[in-house]
This record gives structure tokens, sequence and C-alpha cells, in this order.
């Protein structure tokens, strides 16, 4: 059962400075290879089985009852999963900026013992914790971890691109079974050892994340990531 | 080229402590073209010498735009941060600020004594306002060849921005905007709060806003 924090941290609304990332969204626009609904919802559901996946798997593992204890050897098992520097530093980016606003809505010990572990948590780390310390299930953490891996990419996509947001919007919702596979495998997996979690690979979301950054120091871009 | 080979990727980020202190942040806002980044260069230079500064900018931001500070604030491109506002400039100052308030504290990490911080937002409309959460005070500008009736239009930025700067006040006779409509219009509508009418080219140093600023710093710094 999804209570409020899974809901308010999913929220476009929540000001957590999610609204800076596109997720890869932006170099694949400028690349060409988004240009539409349709290809859009590729993108999207090919990020959500490869790095939604993995953020969703960490996240339900931090929301466990387990979590608090092993924070230190899940922020090494994402860095570990997460090749590009350009994505570790957009994760840890979104970690750090969402810090503040949980902070001031959900004060918790296990809390600071994510940030004892690294000033600048991983944002699915940081979302696992707070939904965890809320009294939710590691899935609740996984869905809501798993919904923004695409709701992000497809808000930028509305803004660079002028998609109808309704027919992005029907996107996302297309991507429900995905999503529910995702959930249901880091829910199953929350409680295990951290080194055992999945390990999908996206070289080519890995090498945008990177020519993203690269392209920020020539010209113009409009996202962080 | 992208290099993926690990071997040769860059460090992972390193962010030092946070050192304390916290400078006072003053946001510049107002419409596309209005003169906001040529009134930072302006109050860059003039109170470089006075002021220990360092700048964030929500402006699309381009090598040109670091140059043309460099060139034209004495500014060195590490007191200059600048922010992806996500295609949303009035969301990044106001709904929410935390990308901004990280860019802040970032160069207040990096240079641990600031006195100010300026910073500068995205051209937008007139809707625009900065969260108190994010600064302390607010100056919004608007310029003569935007129109005379903009004061006039209202707006939560032009009536409630702590000062509101009338820019370009030498293209008024050229443009045919009545300043006098300008002014009268801009106090009317704002009370109490005060208007400078300026012009750089008149006046490339903007020491009325410069001094306002310096006002401002003192005020907040005293308050705290």
């Amino acid at each position: 059962m999804a209570g409020l924090a899974s809901l308010v941290l999913a929220d476009a609304r929540f000001p957590g400075g999610g609204h800076v990332h596109s997720g890869g969204l932006e170099e694949a626009a400028e690349r060409g290879l988004v240009t539409g609904t349709a290809s859009l919802h590729a993108f999207l559901r090919g990020r959500l089985r490869t790095a939604g996946r993995v953020a969703a798997c960490a996240a339900a593992a931090a929301a466990h009852p387990s979590g608090p204890d092993r924070l230190g050897a899940l922020d090494a098992a994402l860095d570990a999963r997460t090749p590009s520097l350009a994505q570790r530093e957009a994760s840890r980016a979104q970690g750090r900026a969402a810090l503040r606003a949980v902070r001031a809505a959900w004060p918790s010990p296990a809390l600071d013992a994510l940030v004892a572990v690294h000033r600048r948590p991983h944002h699915p780390l940081l979302v696992g914790v707070v939904v965890g310390a809320a009294g939710e299930p590691p899935a609740a953490a996984a869905r809501c971890v798993g919904y923004l891996a695409v709701s992000g990419p497809a808000s930028a996509a509305v803004r660079l691109l002028g998609l109808d947001p309704f027919a992005v919007n029907a996107a996302i919702v297309a991507l429900g079974d995905d999503l529910d596979a995702v959930t249901d495998e880091a829910a199953a997996l929350a409680g295990g050892d951290p080194g055992d979690l999945p390990a999908p690979g996206a070289p080519l979301l890995d090498l945008m994340a990177e020519s993203h950054v690269h392209h920020h120091r020539e010209r113009v871009r409009l996202f962080a990531s | 080229m992208v290099s993926f080979d690990p071997t040769v990727a860059e460090h992972d980020h390193h962010d030092p402590a946070p050192t304390g202190g916290r400078a006072v942040r003053i946001g510049i806002g107002g419409p596309v073209g209005s003169g906001k980044t040529a009134l930072v260069a302006a109050l860059a230079r003039s109170l470089a010498g006075r002021v220990r500064l360092a700048v964030v900018t929500n402006d699309i931001y381009t090598t040109e735009d670091a140059d043309f500070l460099r060139r034209n604030a004495v500014l060195p491109p590490e007191r200059v941060e600048a922010v992806q506002t996500g295609c949303c400039p009035h969301t990044a100052i106001r709904d929410d600020i935390t990308a901004n308030l990280d860019a802040i504290e970032t160069l207040e990490e990096r240079f641990g004594d600031l006195e100010l911080v300026l910073v500068e937002s995205g051209g937008d409309n007139l809707t625009a306002v900065f969260s108190r959460g994010l600064v302390d005070r607010q100056i919004f500008v608007v310029d003569v060849a935007g129109g005379d009736k903009v004061p006039r239009k209202g707006g939560p930025g032009v009536t409630t921005a702590d000062l509101l700067v009338i820019n370009k006040t030498d293209l008024a006779p050229l443009v045919g905007a009545d300043l006098g409509v300008m002014t009268g219009d801009a106090a009317r509508i704002r009370g109490e709060l005060p208007v400078i009418a300026q012009s750089l080219v008149q006046d490339p140093g903007a020491a009325e806003v410069g001094a306002w600023v310096c006002a401002q710093v003192d005020a907040v710094r005293a308050a705290v």
C-alpha cells in the first residue's frame, strides 16, 4: 500500500531539484534519436528496464528494514552498477538536491546514517530510506523510483520537443506492466545481499550521459543531465 | 568524441566540507533582453573592490556569457556558477529553488568568505519572482525599449520586488518611450518601494543600484 511519502517524492511538484534533469532525453533529442511519442516510448521503456531497474532495486533495498544497516554496501553497489561518471554525478546531485526538502519533511536517524555514508547520497537510496522510515514497504520505494526514471525524461520531452502532453502521459501509463515487473523484482530482492542486485547495462544511455556533459562545455544545454 | 574508457575517466567529484558563513543573496530578475546580465557585469565591476562577490546565473549560459562576464566584469570564471533550469526559469527561482541553493552553497564552500551572491534569473515574464527561501532581496529589471506600459501592467515582479530598475533610459527618445509615464506608473503601483531609472551607457558602473546593493548587504548582515 503506497503511503504519502512515496506519493510526494514522485510528485513533479516536489521541490527536490528533479525538474532540471532529463535522464539523457535532452541528448537523445539533440541527436535525433527521440523525435516523437513512439520513439519516446521506446526510450522510456529501455530506460525503465535498465537504469530504472537498478535504481528501483536499490531503493527497495534501502527501504527494507535491514536497509539502514547496509547503506554503505548499497552505495557501493550503485556506484558499481553505474559505469558512467556523469550518471553517478547526476544521481548524487539529485540526492543532495532532494536532501534539503526531505530533511524538512521527514527527519530521521536513518537519513542521518545515509548522509554519514556519503554527503551526496545516491537519489534512489535517499528515496528508499525516506519511504522505509515512513513505514512504507520496499515495493512503494521501488515503484516511486521506477516511475521517476520515466516521468522526468517524459516531462523533458514535452518541454524540449513540444510533444502532445496527453500522448506523452499515455506513453507513461502504457509502461504499467513494465513498472509492475520492475517493482515486483525489486521487492523480492530487497532483503538480499546488495552484491546480488541486478546489473543490467545500457551502454547507449551511459554514452549519452557522458556526451551531455561533454557538450555542456561547448554549447547550450538546458538540463543538468 | 566521448571517451568511455574507464581508465581515462575523470575522478568522481569531491565535495569540500562546508565552511560555515552565509553570503547575502540578491536576486536579479526581469524579462528577456532587459539588461540583467549587463547589470550583473556592471555591479561586479563597480563592487569588486568593496564586496567579495560571486554570481549564479540561470540564463541560458554559453561560453559567450562567460567571456562577457570575464571581459566586462573582472569576474574570474570560478566566481560564476551556471544553473540549468530544465526549460523552466521561473520554476528554478520560485517553485523548486534547489538547484540555485546548491549553486550558492557550492560558491560559499569554494570561497569561504563571500559577502554577496548575485543570482541572475533566466529571462522570463512579468509574473516571475524569486522565492524568499532563495534570496534576501530582489531586483526586477525592465527596460524602456520593452514598452513604457510595462510598469502599469504590474505583475508580482514589478509590484513586489525590493528594487525596480528601469534600464536603458538613453534609448527612450529613440523608441518613443515616455520615461515619465514609466516612473510615474511604477511609483504609483509600488508605493514606498524604490525605483531607479538608469542607463549603463551613461553610467557604466550602475552607481545608484550599486549603492542600494551595498546598503542591502549591510542591512541583511546586521540583521543576521
